[in-house]
């Protein structure tokens, strides 16, 4: 038997696992991530002559839950056409029965990579609306993500904000295309805790069964913890981004510009995030735009419904929202004031 | 030599091989004897190496115990007390190489036993020439940290091996000769040596020629290793993360 040295078991490992194109209209550039059920490349669609990301499953499998998963990814992000979700172009299998899909090639960082410098406030409550736009229009399409989470959201370098990996995907009203039946829109799949949350998607253990998993924690509804998928609604997902806000929140401390934004941050802006992730699903915000809209509302200097403000609040945004006004019409009587007291003397 | 043809799709999907941990629990003493045959294959070369260097014995020594180990396998029914759903075949099996070794050590009931083990021939000579300087050169020796790591890459190289031969016998069954020659001049040999067109000359053939019979190889070496691979895991789930290590990530 052949002795094979470490560089040649490295090389055939590599040459193994690059996807045979053959018969295909894409021709393979480079490997640029790993996700929780295969490895993207990005490939140049030789017919449109453009560049796209590839998504090809890791092993053919021959019991056809990974690829029926894979395929139905495909399929739920075919339905979401929307600025934040990424387009999906074709879906195959390759000559050596892998199944793979293309989808349009974004390059940028991941979101917990490009928040850190984001050091204003007001810059990351809007990446977080766009975010709530995209999630809002999955669940108005009836589409659960069931993974939000900072290493699934990719921001494009014209700053366009796009939710990404939808292999967890639940279809909320059962309409899962016929080709599809084999896999399993009610397992979810968990990462190990205690592993990164790469996009290399390394640490994520696939699991095919109802419940019989681990998650990630932090940004996992409890009920999805336990299993309960069946009864998983938006609420489910209103939790993860509860846990993403906070994360943008806290990630990095100049976020607070100053100290008094770091205490009405605490008060209205914890109270959102609390109410997000309640753990209880009711106590939650019942859709993801009433979440919206409550950041939208602190944004424009509003009370918020998660927080009943005290009068002494109320007073300081009051005068914070105010301020020009309050100051200008301030001005205006302490002149009136000294005018009459100069005319009187 | 008839024309080689490359088409896609051809033979896409591995054949699917029964596990040996369901194989030696088949009531059929065929399929048993078969299952410990795969599994020696793939493994008397690592654990010899891991004999060698973890419990640091003469060649003679390590020869024993890699044999007595196979047959503690059969004689102690290991295999069907490997659950997998506690973790990997691997793992198990050298756990129980340690237990084993120790036990022996203990017990001070080494002997010699002859002849090789479940009908696979053990190349003794071959594994130790490729042990080479790391026996004799301390420095060389894995760490016990890294002992694991050492385990595991001699399995890989091991489970390579085993399908780079079955490749072989593949090609020339399918009167394909040629393109095994190509795979190994270049994903063998010299991936850095020597260019697709260096081997189009060598061969008076066309680059494309080449380029298909070496994306015709890797293809097969491909289902080939993960056939063998599925053979040897416990579980689809420990399927799947063997052969994503075996392809993509770190092996850990």
């Amino acid at each position: 038997m052949k002795f094979l040295s470490d560089k040649t078991i490295e090389h055939l490992r590599e040459a193994a696992e690059i996807p045979d194109l053959t018969g295909t209209r894409y021709r393979l550039l480079e490997r640029v991530a790993r996700g929780g059920m295969g490895v993207v490349y990005v490939a140049e669609d030789e017919k449109l002559q453009r560049r796209v990301a590839l998504k090809v499953l890791d092993v053919p499998c021959a019991d056809g839950d990974l690829a029926n998963r894979l395929v139905r990814e495909a399929l739920v992000l075919a339905r979401l056409e929307h600025p934040g979700i990424v387009p999906v172009h074709d879906v195959g299998t390759l000559a050596d029965g892998r199944v793979f899909y293309t989808m349009k090639f974004v390059q940028g960082p991941r979101l917990d990579q490009y928040i850190e410098p984001v050091a204003s406030l007001t810059d990351r409550l809007r990446i977080f609306l766009r975010i709530c736009d995209a999630v809002a229009f999955a669940h108005a399409r009836g589409v659960l993500h069931r993974d939000i989470k900072p290493a699934n959201i990719m921001v494009g370098p014209f700053g366009e904000v796009l939710v990404m990996d939808w292999g967890l995907a639940k279809l909320l009203h059962g309409d899962v295309p016929s080709h599809s039946q084999g896999a399993d829109p009610d397992a979810t799949i968990f990462e190990k805790p205690g592993q990164p949350a790469d996009s290399s998607g390394a640490a994520k253990t696939m699991v095919t069964g109802h419940g019989t998993v681990m998650g990630t924690p932090g940004y996992m509804s409890p009920e999805q913890a336990r299993g309960d998928v069946e009864h998983l609604d938006a609420r489910s997902d209103i939790f993860s981004l509860g846990a993403l806000l906070r994360f943008l929140l806290t990630t990095d401390s100049k976020a607070a510009d100053t100290a008094a934004e770091k205490r009405r941050l605490d008060k209205a802006l914890g109270a959102i995030c609390t109410k997000a992730t309640a753990a209880i699903p009711s106590d939650r915000y019942s859709s993801v735009q009433e979440l919206a809209l409550d950041v939208s509302r602190y944004l424009d200097g509003l009370s918020v419904a998660a927080h009943r403000e005290s009068l002494f609040e109320r007073l300081t945004r009051f005068y914070r929202r105010y301020r020009f006004f309050i100051l200008l019409i301030a001005a205006y009587l302490v002149m009136r004031v000294l005018i009459l007291y100069l005319m009187h003397r | 030599m008839r024309e080689e043809r490359f088409q896609p799709g051809d033979d896409r999907f591995p054949p699917t091989r029964r596990s040996v941990i369901e194989a030696v629990r088949s009531i059929d003493a065929e399929e048993r004897e078969r299952a410990l045959e795969s599994l020696c294959a793939a493994y008397w070369k690592p654990i010899y190496k891991y004999i060698r260097l973890r419990w640091n014995r003469p060649a003679d020594e390590a020869q024993d115990l890699t044999q007595g180990f196979f047959i503690e396998v059969l004689e102690r029914e290991l295999l069907e007390k490997f659950a997998p759903k506690k973790g990997r075949l691997r793992t198990y099996l050298r756990v129980c190489v340690d237990s084993f070794v120790s036990n022996e050590d203990k017990a001070g009931r080494r002997q010699k036993r002859g002849g090789n083990v479940a009908h696979v021939a053990l190349d003794f000579a071959a594994a130790e020439e490729e042990l080479g300087g790391a026996v004799m050169d301390p420095a060389a020796i894995p760490s016990p940290e890294s002992l694991e790591e050492f385990f595991e890459k001699e399995w890989l190289r091991s489970l390579f091996s085993l399908a780079v031969e079955e490749l072989h016998q593949f090609c020339v069954a399918r009167e394909r000769e040629r393109t095994f020659r190509l795979f190994e001049a270049y994903d063998l040999e010299g991936h850095d040596k020597i260019s697709y067109e260096q081997l189009a000359k060598e061969y008076a053939i066309p680059v494309t020629d080449v380029t298909n019979a070496l994306a015709w190889a890797r293809r097969e070496f491909r289902r080939i290793t993960l056939a063998r691979l599925r053979e040897l895991c416990g579980s689809e789930e420990e399927f799947h993360r063997e052969a994503r290590a075996a392809f993509g990530a770190e092996l850990k």
